[in-house]
């Protein structure tokens, strides 16, 4: 444990894959600060708030790991899946982009770029892909786009050592690293890139080294999920969600959480609002005094998505496209400060973490356990930037 | 003495300084061990009689009664017991098949002692049940469900039949017969005031019992004893028997001295006959034709009803529930080998089957890998002694469990496991009107509902501690258990780590 700790601290890439086989080797549980901003005229904004929002949290982090998503930066490839890969070296980079030509068409690929920053030490390579599927292969597996993406990107995770996916989605990106999370923030240099929403995380993990592909957001596809909390129901959700083809490596919460709404949302065609049904479900004595069409619907939902119940604390952002999906345990026990102000849509683990960036706000409130808190890009700004 | 003399097995202590001779004793025991010497005024007692149900211990006003077991044993020999070699002597007498009743008493392990929970600490609090909501609720029945929606898009909530249980127990099946009219009222009504089920066994319903239809599993066993029409109708949910923990591979056996009129016209069989339930049933001989009789059923109660198969935990349990799963049953119970019986041979309970805890980590494990754990429910059954044990089964991937023993224990059974000879002096396994009277179902339903709220409870509790407050997020959540003293082999089979291994 000791060797591995310095050897991350010291760099080398060498080291890394040792340090990602730790990370996913035992279960994780951590602390964290998140934050979170929508713009539901789809008004596109610098990455710089979101750094100084997350920033003002430092205390809830402790440098082993932060991350943005951030929705509507790559216009100019909006059409093509940004597949964000850590490679730990040149051989899994080889292997990797052999096997990315064999499925798809790569219209553009290049390092993401990065500035030195202290507090983030030497990690793997990072490189940027905007990826379309090769027309044969997709017709030949006889599934849709996104679940072929979806299992490509489970193949490089899986099958090839040394090479880890943390982005795949259309016209978003997550920028991930260990170090805090302003610090990351400044190494990816967020300030360059402009979009309609951004989620952030700032990582407390308490007992890991940390690996970069450990960090939050964990996303498939265009998901993404940023989570403070431990969730009690970690090894019930993983061992259902495993049976539909989401192996869980990492052994993370976020991942598993991650999993459940994709595979909710995009395989079962469920809403966002009646994923929360599901996730933080309405104890029963609740729905039993509901309306009774209402009542029907939560019972159902409970009854049938059982396996998907989270329980534990927890608080997460979801991104998503053309959405951000705010969402607290059921009895609450984590910290959740929602606001509004004009178009735009702030949730964050503190107050203070909003006031920063917005001091003049017209509306704050702490969602109660359980309420879903959704912001939704209006028609006209949701046809301009992914019409 | 002659050769078939077998020394008993229990003595019977009496402290002649406290007996008053006031006979209830003697009154009480139908095995009729005790007796009243008037020329000596005092009490005397046979041991080879005693059973060892402690009726007499129970009932004596001023505690002059004891019974041990006897230290008379044959010159010491690790290979051959005292019982083996009276076993031996027995059969050398009779030229019969050993019986027994209840569970298999020998020294298998019983892993339930060997599995440790987790609690919550610092990072993640543990939740008070005595503040906060803590949900037992569970739905039993088939979840995989296509989703429709109306033309709104609103979900249209429409799903196959679920038995709804406020907590995760319910009361195994135990046959109007094997046990008596008054301990299946007491189950009856214990159910429907603790929110949960009880299973008629393969001896029928009792027309009396109709009204609690709405907590009534109905049982279709191999004989078919008592299935008709408004039987499956009345019922909430059916149970195919295929098989019983306690005695895999063979039918059912009521001796003819329990089949009075009323049990006579409950099992729809002759009064006075033995009720020989068939070792298979002979319109299943194969998966597919389970299929037709599951469908058959289904087809009978207009699909409003889960199917449960039950089956004996053997070697390949977790391809048969496999089979199970893919063969239109809402709900697969799982008995292990140490379930309890009425009467079972003695070599095939003591010899035959695999441990409950084992059965169902596999057959979780199997359905989970072949994607089809939501289309079926798990009923574990077999030696559940208490919420503990619930709480472990709920989390090696059990929706629910069955109880016998533990529930005719509320009752008063003092496990004497002489069931078979029909004289329960508990009035729960005879059907002899004096003994029945003895279990008062006004009592016996409502320690049964005792049972039921102290396990709700210690289950609230000890969930609480791990920091989940709904049972589904226990269930399958095996990294919640820890293992103590097994093997590596033993620790695959149960899917779980040992403890001090972090998670």
């Amino acid at each position: 444990m000791n060797n591995i700790s310095t050897a991350i601290k010291n760099g080398g890439t060498a080291k890394f894959a040792e340090a990602a086989a730790l990370e996913g080797s035992f279960r994780n549980p951590s602390g964290c600060a998140i934050s979170g901003i929508f713009s539901k005229t789809g008004k596109l904004m610098s990455g710089e708030s979101i750094i100084q929002s997350i920033e003002i949290m430092h205390e809830r982090s402790n440098g082993l790991g932060g991350g943005f998503a951030a929705y509507g930066i790559y216009p100019e490839h909006k059409s093509k899946y940004a597949l964000h890969i850590f490679h730990n070296d040149i051989s899994a980079k080889i292997e990797t982009e052999k096997y990315l030509e064999e499925t798809f068409e790569i219209s553009a690929s290049s390092t993401i770029p990065t500035q030195a920053v202290p507090g983030i030490d030497q990690g793997p390579l990072i490189w940027r892909y905007f990826a379309t599927p090769r027309r044969d292969k997709l017709r030949g597996s006889q599934q849709d786009e996104r679940e072929f993406t979806a299992r490509a990107v489970f193949h490089i995770n899986q099958g090839i050592d040394g090479s880890f996916v943390f982005s795949s989605g259309k016209n978003m990106g997550v920028f991930k690293a260990v170090g805090y999370p302003e610090d990351v923030g400044r190494f990816y240099r967020l300030s360059d890139y402009e979009g309609y929403c951004f989620t952030a995380h700032g990582r407390y993990p308490t007992n890991t080294p940390g690996w970069w592909g450990g960090a939050h957001p964990f996303s498939l596809l265009d998901t993404t999920v940023v989570h403070n909390g431990e969730i009690s129901s970690y090894d019930a959700n993983r061992r259902s969600i495993e049976m539909y083809g989401y192996p869980c490596t990492l052994q993370t919460d976020t991942e598993v959480i991650a999993y459940i709404i994709d595979y909710l949302s995009r395989r079962r065609g469920l809403t966002f609002e009646e994923i929360c049904r599901v996730t933080a479900a309405p104890f029963w004595s609740e729905i039993a005094k509901m309306p009774e069409d209402e009542r029907k619907e939560y019972e159902f939902l409970r009854t049938v998505f059982s396996p998907y119940l989270i329980t534990g604390p927890f608080s997460i952002l979801v991104g998503f496209t053309g959405g951000m999906m705010a969402l607290n345990d059921r009895l609450k026990l984590r910290s959740m400060v929602a606001a509004e102000k004009g178009d735009l849509l702030y949730c964050s683990s503190e107050e203070s973490a909003i006031r920063l960036i917005e001091p003049d706000l017209d509306r704050v409130w702490a969602p109660s356990g359980g309420e879903c808190v959704i912001a939704r890009l209006e028609k006209d700004a949701y046809k301009r930037i992914y019409g | 003495m002659s050769l078939n003399y077998i020394y008993p097995e229990s003595e019977v202590i009496r402290n002649y300084d406290k007996c008053i001779c006031c006979r209830a004793c003697e009154r009480q025991c139908a095995n009729e061990v005790h007796e009243y010497l008037e020329e000596a005024d005092k009490m005397i007692a046979d041991d080879a009689k005693c059973v060892d149900c402690h009726r007499c211990v129970s009932i004596c006003p001023v505690r002059a009664l004891k019974i041990v077991p006897t230290d008379h044993d044959f010159k010491k020999n690790t290979s051959w017991k005292k019982k083996d070699i009276y076993e031996v002597y027995k059969q050398a007498d009779s030229g019969g098949v050993l019986l027994s009743s209840m569970g298999n008493p020998n020294e298998f392990p019983v892993y339930w002692d060997k599995i440790l929970l987790n609690a919550s600490q610092v990072t993640n609090p543990s939740i008070d049940p005595l503040r906060e909501p803590m949900e037992t609720t569970v739905f039993l029945g088939a979840k995989a469900e296509e989703l429709t929606r109306g033309e709104n898009g609103k979900l249209i909530p429409i799903t196959s039949p679920q038995l709804k249980l406020d907590l995760p127990v319910m009361f195994s099946a135990m046959s109007y017969g094997s046990i008596s009219y008054n301990a299946h009222e007491s189950l009856a009504r214990a159910s429907q005031e603790a929110g949960t089920f009880y299973n008629t066994g393969e001896g029928g319903l009792h027309e009396d019992f109709y009204k609690y239809g709405g907590n009534t599993i109905v049982q279709v066993a191999s004989g078919r004893f008592g299935v008709h029409r408004e039987y499956l109708e009345t019922a909430a949910a059916i149970e195919i028997k295929m098989g019983q923990g306690a005695k895999p591979g063979i039918g059912g056996h009521l001796p003819g001295k329990k089949v009075g009129p009323d049990v006579s016209r409950t099992r729809m069989i002759p009064e006075g006959t033995d009720a020989i339930s068939p070792a298979p049933h002979h319109d299943i001989y194969s998966i597919e034709d389970l299929r037709q009789l599951v469908f058959s059923l289904k087809e009978a109660t207009a699909y409003k009803k889960p199917v449960i198969v039950k089956i004996a935990a053997v070697h390949n349990v977790a391809a048969i529930a496999s089979g199970i799963a893919r063969s239109g049953a809402d709900i697969v119970a799982i008995d292990g080998f140490r379930g309890g019986t009425g009467a079972a041979p003695t070599r095939i309970r003591d010899n035959v089957g695999i441990p409950i805890e084992v059965a169902l980590a596999q057959v979780d494990s199997r359905l989970r890998d072949e994607g089809i754990r939501d289309k079926i429910s798990v009923v574990a059954a077999g030696s559940i002694r208490s919420s503990a044990d619930v709480i472990k089964a709920v989390a090696l991937g059990a929706d629910a469990v069955y109880i016998g023993t533990s529930a005719l224990l509320a009752l008063g059974c003092h496990l004497c496991r002489t069931c078979n000879q029909g004289k329960c002096n508990w009035g729960i396994a005879t059907q002899r009107p004096d003994l029945v009277k003895r279990l008062n179902p006004d009592i016996g339903y409502k320690r049964l509902v005792n049972l039921m709220t102290a396990w709700k409870h210690e289950i609230e509790e000890m969930m609480g501690g791990m920091g989940i407050n709904s049972i589904e997020a226990l269930r399958g959540n095996r990294l919640m258990l820890r293992g103590v003293g097994l093997t590596d082999v033993e620790l695959r089979m149960l899917g779980i780590k040992h403890a001090g291994e972090s998670a």
